[in-house]
C-alpha cells in the first residue's frame, strides 16, 4: 500500500486536481461564515485546559529566595542566617533531593528529579563575602549532587565522581558567595544532561557588596527551561519557570513606573540556544549581572545553555505585555508569559 | 435402564466441556481477587498506544479520528500542530479505554496543500505523531466526490480490463500450443498479481491497531477465499464436467475475473484512501500506468475460453459480465477507500484478493498438468509464464514512474 503511495507522490495534481479545485469551490463558506471559523481558530492557540495540581505556585517562585515564601518557624528547618564577626553573613541551607511528578503543561506529568520537591530548584541568594552552608541529603534514587556556578575550593564543586552523593548519603557544601552577578547551580551527577533535563537546577544570586546600579523596586526569578516529556532527546513542552504558558495563565502584576529587575538564566536542555524579548519596551541588560554598568539596551537576547543575565526593564503605560522566547517555536510550546501593568501614580523612578 | 445411562452420559458430557472454563473462570476470580502475582507487577511506566488513524479537514478546523491500541487507558492532555500547543476539545472524553474510538476537534488555520504533523501529548508524557503530506479539504459523500471516485475507478479498473478484453477475438485465433501458451501467461499475470496484493495487505498490517492483529486477518482472508473457491469448485467440476469444456473455460474466466475483481478492490481501496488521506496527487500519469497495468487483466480473464469454439454472440455478454466482475471493484474500492477507509477491511480485502488469486492460478496449472506435472514445462509453457511475469513487471514500472 505504501508503495502505491509512494508511487504517487511523484505526480503532480493533474486528474484528479481538476476536480478538487470544483468542490472545495463548492464547499467552502460564504465570506462571513469563513472570517468567524478564522476568528475561532485564532483564539486556539496554547494549551488545553487547565493545570490540576497546585504544588508549585509559578507567582511565588519569582520572589522567593532563602525560602523567604515559608513562615518562619517552617523556614528555620530549610534555612537560617546568622551574622558572623566580620560582618558578613553565614547562610546555611537544608537542600534534599525528592524523586518526584510534576506538572509541566495543564494534565502533562513528568517524572522528575527534584530539589526540595521543586523544579526550579529553590532560589539561593547571599551578599557577595558571605558563607554559604549547603547540608545536602540525597533522598532520591541516583547519585546526585548541587555544582555551583562561582567560586569555590575543588573540594566543594560536586563534579568528579567521586564528589557525588550516593543515594541516602548527606554532603555539606561550603564556600563564599563570589563574585558577585546572577548565577545558577545544578547536578552533575552523570550524564549530566540528564541529571539537568530531569529537573535538577536553580538559580544562585549574589549581590554585590556595593552596588551602584539604580535599586529596583520588583525582583524577579526567571528560569529557562524545558522538559522531554517523552525521553526522545528534544523538548516537547517549553516554560519559563516550569509550567507551560504559567504566565500567561496568571499573568505577573507590575505598577507603571516601577524599576523591574528579572534575575535570568538559561537552563534548557537539548536545544543550544534559547532568547528572551520583552513586548513594548526595552531593558538594561548586564551579562550574567557581573558589571555596574549594562552592556546593552534593546528588547531580546539571546542565550546558550547555563546563560544567565539581569533585565531592568519598566513599563510605563499600564495593559498587557507579552514576553516570550524570540525562538518561537519555544514560546508556542509554552515559554510564553504576560506582565499585567496596572497604573501606579504613586511610584516613580 | 438406558435412558438413565444416556442422561449420565450426557451429565459427564457437559461436565468435560465445562471443567476447564469453570476452572479458568476459578482463577480469573483468584487474580481479580488478590490481585496480580509479583513477577505480572514490574514498576515501569505504563504502556500507552494510541493511534491517529484517519484526519479529517473542513474550512479552519480538523478532526484526528484515534483508536486507543494499547492495553492501558490513555488520556490525552495536550495536542501540538507542527510543533505548536494548540487547543482542542475531544469526544467521547480526553481518557479512552482500550480498544476505545475517539475524535479531536481542533479549530487551525490550516492553509491548503501544506504538509501538517500532529503530536498527541499523554498525561505520562507519551507521545503519539500523525504526519500529512498535503493538507486539503477532506472529500465528503457528495455528488461531485462520488462522480470523482466512480470515474477513477471506471479509468483505473474497469476500462482497461474491458479494453484488454477486445483481445479475445484476435487470442481465439492460436490452437493447442498458443492455447497452453496463453494459459502459462496467464498463470504468469496472476501470481504477479496474488504477490502483488499479498505484499500490499503484508504493508498495510502496519496501519492495523496491534489489537485486531493485521496479520491474523490477512490470513483469514486467504484462506476464506482459497477454502470457499476450492469447495465451489470441487462441488461444481462434475456439473461442470456434464456441460463440457466450454461452460468449465466460462467458470475459470468467471473465478479469474473475481480474484481479479478482489485484486482491484484492493487498488481502489489504497488510491481512493491515499488521495482521501491527502498523501497523493492524483496525477494523469498515474492513471494511465495503472490503466496499462489492468488492461493485462483481461487477457488473463479471456485466456481459459480462447480453444473453446464461442461464437462471438455468445460469448459477448459474458465478457462483458467478466469485465464488470473484474474491473467494478475498482470503483467500490476507491468508494470505500476515499469515504470510509479502513485499514481493517483494507487487509481483509487484499487477503482475499490475493487467495481468489492463488487460488485460481493452482486450478488452472492443475488442469494444464492433468496428473502429469513435468509436462507443464515445455518451452511456449515456459516462455508464456515468464511473458507474464514480465508483463506484469513492465507495465508496474509505468505506475511507479
Amino acid at each position: 500500500m505504501k508503495r502505491i503511495f509512494s508511487r504517487t507522490l511523484a505526480h503532480g495534481m493533474a486528474f484528479i486536481g481538476v476536480a478538487l479545485i470544483l468542490v472545495g469551490c463548492a464547499r467552502v463558506p460564504d465570506d462571513a461564515a469563513m472570517q468567524k471559523l478564522q476568528q475561532i481558530a485564532q483564539e486556539k492557540i496554547g494549551a488545553t485546559g487547565d493545570f490540576l495540581t497546585q504544588d508549585f505556585d509559578p507567582l511565588a517562585f519569582l520572589t522567593t529566595w532563602n525560602f523567604n515564601n515559608l513562615p518562619t518557624e517552617e523556614r528555620e528547618k530549610y534555612y537560617k542566617e546568622k551574622i558572623l564577626p566580620d560582618g558578613t553573613m553565614l547562610r546555611e541551607y537544608l537542600f534534599y533531593i525528592e524523586d518526584k511528578e510534576i506538572e509541566v503543561a495543564p494534565g502533562v506529568f513528568y517524572p522528575a528529579w527534584t530539589y526540595n520537591g521543586q523544579v526550579p530548584g529553590p532560589t539561593v541568594r547571599a551578599t557577595e563575602g558571605d558563607t554559604i552552608r549547603i547540608t545536602f541529603d540525597n533522598r532520591g534514587g541516583k547519585p546526585h549532587t548541587m555544582h555551583f556556578h562561582g567560586f569555590h575550593a575543588s573540594s566543594m564543586d560536586g563534579s568528579a565522581p567521586d564528589q557525588l552523593v550516593l543515594p541516602g548519603e548527606s554532603f555539606t557544601y561550603e564556600f563564599k558567595a563570589e563574585p558577585y552577578g546572577t548565577h545558577l547551580y545544578h547536578c552533575h551527577s552523570y550524564p549530566v544532561s540528564h541529571h539537568i533535563t530531569r529537573g535538577l537546577y536553580g538559580a544562585y544570586i549574589v549581590d554585590p557588596k556595593v552596588d551602584t546600579r539604580p535599586k529596583p523596586d520588583r525582583e524577579l526569578v526567571m528560569v529557562m527551561n524545558g522538559f522531554d516529556v517523552n525521553f526522545d532527546g528534544s523538548n516537547e513542552i517549553y516554560a519559563v519557570n516550569s509550567r507551560a504558558f504559567a504566565y500567561a495563565y496568571d499573568p505577573i502584576p507590575i505598577r507603571t513606573g516601577e524599576r523591574v529587575r528579572i534575575h535570568l538564566s538559561n537552563m534548557l536542555e537539548f536545544d543550544p540556544v534559547n532568547s528572551f524579548h520583552l513586548h513594548a519596551t526595552f531593558f538594561d541588560h548586564y551579562d550574567t549581572g557581573t558589571k555596574m554598568v549594562p552592556d546593552l539596551f534593546t528588547d531580546i537576547i539571546v542565550m546558550g545553555q547555563g546563560e544567565r543575565a539581569i533585565l531592568d526593564t519598566t513599563f510605563k503605560e499600564p495593559g498587557m505585555y507579552m514576553f516570550h522566547a524570540h525562538v518561537t517555536e519555544f514560546a508556542e510550546l509554552g515559554w510564553m508569559g504576560m506582565f499585567h501593568v496596572v497604573d501606579d501614580p504613586g511610584v516613580h523612578e | 435402564m438406558n435412558e438413565v445411562q444416556c442422561d449420565s452420559r450426557r451429565w459427564y458430557w457437559w461436565i468435560h466441556i465445562l471443567v476447564p472454563l469453570l476452572a479458568f473462570g476459578g482463577l480469573v476470580w483468584v487474580f481479580l481477587q488478590h490481585g496480580l502475582l509479583g513477577v505480572f507487577e514490574a514498576d515501569i511506566p505504563p504502556i500507552e498506544n494510541l493511534m491517529i488513524q484517519r484526519i479529517t479537514f473542513t474550512p479552519e478546523h480538523i478532526v484526528l479520528h484515534v483508536f486507543n491500541d494499547g492495553p492501558e487507558p490513555v488520556t490525552v492532555a495536550q495536542l501540538t500542530v507542527n510543533e505548536v500547543l494548540w487547543q482542542f476539545s475531544m469526544e467521547p472524553t480526553i481518557t479512552l479505554e482500550p480498544l476505545e474510538r475517539g475524535w479531536v476537534s481542533i479549530f487551525y488555520p490550516w492553509t491548503d496543500g501544506d504538509p501538517l504533523s500532529f503530536t498527541l501529548i499523554s498525561r505520562n508524557g507519551v507521545t503519539f505523531e500523525k504526519d500529512i503530506d498535503v493538507s486539503f479539504l477532506t472529500p465528503v459523500l457528495d455528488k461531485v466526490h462520488i462522480q470523482t471516485f466512480i470515474l477513477l475507478g471506471l479509468y483505473v479498473g474497469v476500462i482497461p480490463v474491458l479494453l484488454g478484453l477486445l483481445w479475445f477475438p484476435w487470442m481465439r485465433r492460436f490452437k493447442e500450443n498458443g492455447y497452453s501458451f496463453f494459459l502459462a501467461l496467464t498463470i504468469g499475470l496472476l501470481l504477479f498479481l496474488g504477490v502483488d496484493t499479498l505484499a500490499e495487505g503484508l504493508e498495510l498490517i502496519e496501519e492495523v491497531p496491534g489489537a485486531l492483529n493485521g496479520e491474523g486477518l490477512l490470513l483469514i482472508g486467504i484462506l476464506l477465499s482459497v477454502l470457499i473457491l476450492g469447495s465451489v469448485s470441487y462441488r461444481t467440476e462434475f456439473a461442470v464436467q456434464k456441460f463440457g469444456g466450454d461452460t468449465r473455460s466460462l467458470v475459470w474466466g468467471y473465478l479469474i475475473a473475481l480474484g481479479i475483481g478482489f485484486h482491484n478492490l484492493g487498488e481502489g481501496l489504497a488510491i481512493g484512501s491515499a488521495y482521501a488521506l491527502g498523501e497523493v496527487a492524483l496525477g494523469g500519469a498515474l492513471v494511465l500506468g495503472f490503466m496499462a497495468h489492468n488492461l493485462t487483466e483481461g487477457i488473463a480473464i479471456v485466456a481459459p475460453m480462447i480453444r473453446h469454439a464461442f461464437t462471438m454472440k455468445r460469448a459477448f455478454p459474458h465478457l462483458v459480465l467478466m469485465g464488470l466482475l473484474a474491473g467494478g471493484p475498482t470503483i467500490v474500492g476507491t468508494l470505500l477507500g476515499g469515504f470510509a477507509y479502513s485499514p481493517v477491511v483494507g487487509v481483509l480485502f487484499l487477503g482475499i484478493g490475493s487467495g481468489a488469486i492463488f487460488d485460481v492460478s493452482f486450478d488452472i496449472l492443475h488442469h494444464m498438468a492433468g496428473g502429469r506435472w513435468k509436462s507443464l514445462f515445455t518451452l511456449s509453457n515456459v516462455l508464456g509464464f515468464l511473458l507474464g511475469l514480465l508483463l506484469m513487471y513492465g507495465t508496474g514500472i509505468l505506475v511507479l514512474l
